[in-house]
């Protein structure tokens, strides 16, 4: 990360908004996300907190308003492999083992240096279900499976619909402890929730969304 | 950034969707199983008179195919939509278009080439003379890629709406109408001693064509599809 990336906010929304049959979806956003920042998005049920997620990660086309990564406007292929996205469908296919997942994800995604899936999966405590069918897990396993996408993949952004859904309470500090940590190295996270979430370093910057 | 080279994630979702197949075998053996048990109906509803059922047992066996692979192809994205695999695959660093082409290609080594192998049985069944059966199965290594490719578009459109697999049907089957002419053709003029090259060249040329557009047009339909 130079110094002139630091200046320039990574991700940046003017008047953002969608719309679903000619209706908004939310009201129009502002916000900047820098580099090394946390930012929780709030609202309730139905605010557009997932809609702006997948807006965000390029599922979704820009209903108005601008979207700008790292100071251009944002594109598919100008951000691609920066942004990591997890949302309520984790990806995973049942019939494979968690092993055999991340392993596709590596060969599309690619693979942070010195980091084993084997090594993932035990950080995440996911060992000894290595070569379970992931349809044979719990919830909370399920969703550990994915966050272990997290270690995984090099990303810069990563954008976490509900992380903390279906976790238990050692889940939870695990989640919190892998944003510290991307956050320290430069990295940047949007995280959605409707519960209170408490973090270990500072207070996390709070987007509010009105329907 | 590192992402991985094309080569290596198009064996990845390539082995992927090989490995989900073959935990599901008896997904693969359905079509087999119904292209027989339909070939076999023939006979019995017709009468086993050599003569007929020679006549009409090249485009008996290409029709039971086509739809044959019309059972399966519904499924090619559904379960992939339902738990998010697509999403991921449309967020990785690779085109999506070519990683489309390597789920196809799975598709079509999973669905249609046991079809293939089990052929030369189903031509036993109507009495094909043992000549015909190298054109027949040329014309169907040629006619099934492009059935399933025009499929892959199809299911590409219509994923998200309800009772897809009927419509599906409606659509797929006039687009198949073309390629199964030639197919046929080729096969029945095999049968009476005339060349047989030129329908089976035309087939070839429609295939390559598609092969190339049709993974893009299947990448464009998707994000559409995601995007609402």
């Amino acid at each position: 990360m130079t110094v002139a990336h630091a200046a320039v906010p990574l991700l940046q929304a003017r008047a953002l908004s969608f719309y679903r049959q000619d209706e908004p979806v939310f009201a129009p956003m502002d916000f900047l996300l820098h580099a090394g920042e946390l930012a929780v998005v709030e609202g309730d049920n139905g605010s557009g907190k997932t809609t702006l997620l997948r807006m965000l990660a390029g599922l979704l086309h820009v209903g108005g308003g601008e979207l700008q990564w790292r100071g251009e406007r944002m594109q598919r292929d100008t951000c691609g492999g920066e942004i990591l996205f997890l949302g309520h469908q984790l990806g995973l296919k049942g019939d494979l083992s968690p092993h055999e997942n991340l392993r596709v994800v590596t060969g599309l995604h690619g693979c942070r240096d010195g980091v084993t899936v084997t090594g993932v999966l035990s950080r995440v405590g996911l060992r000894g279900y290595e070569d379970e069918p992931v349809r044979r897990l719990s919830a909370g396993q399920k969703k550990r499976a994915a966050l272990a996408r997290l270690l995984l993949v090099p990303a810069t952004l990563w954008l976490l619909d509900e992380p903390y859904a279906n976790l238990d309470r050692q889940g939870i500090a695990l989640v919190n402890e892998l944003l510290e940590k991307h956050t320290a190295d430069g990295g940047a996270a949007l995280v959605t929730s409707h519960g209170a979430v408490s973090f270990h370093g500072g207070e996390p910057r709070h987007i509010r969304m009105h329907a | 950034m590192n992402a991985p080279s094309m080569r290596t994630a198009s064996l990845a979702i390539l082995r992927r969707d090989l490995v989900l197949a073959w935990r599901r075998r008896s997904d693969i053996a359905m079509p087999v199983l119904y292209s027989l048990i339909v070939t076999m109906l023939f006979p019995f509803a017709l009468g086993p008179e050599d003569t007929l059922l020679q006549r009409i047992a090249g485009g008996v066996i290409l029709v039971t195919v086509l739809l044959a692979m019309l059972l399966a192809l519904d499924a090619m994205f559904a379960s992939d939509i339902e738990d998010g695999s697509l999403e991921q695959l449309m967020l990785a660093p690779q085109p999506l278009a070519l990683m489309l082409a390597m789920k196809i290609l799975a598709h079509w080594l999973t669905t249609a080439l046991p079809l293939i192998v089990i052929t030369p049985l189903l031509a036993a069944m109507l009495h094909l003379p043992a000549a015909i059966i190298p054109v027949l199965l040329l014309a169907l290594l040629l006619v099934t890629p492009l059935i399933s490719l025009f499929g892959a578009v199809l299911v590409a459109l219509t994923a998200g709406t309800r009772r897809s697999g009927m419509l599906l049907a409606l659509m797929l089957l006039p687009l198949c109408v073309p390629a199964l002419i030639f197919a046929a053709g080729a096969v029945a003029a095999a049968q009476q001693g005339l060349p047989w090259l030129a329908p089976i060249s035309w087939l070839a040329a429609v295939l390559v064509l598609a092969l190339v557009l049709a993974p893009l047009a299947c990448a464009a339909a998707l994000r559409i599809a995601l995007d609402s």
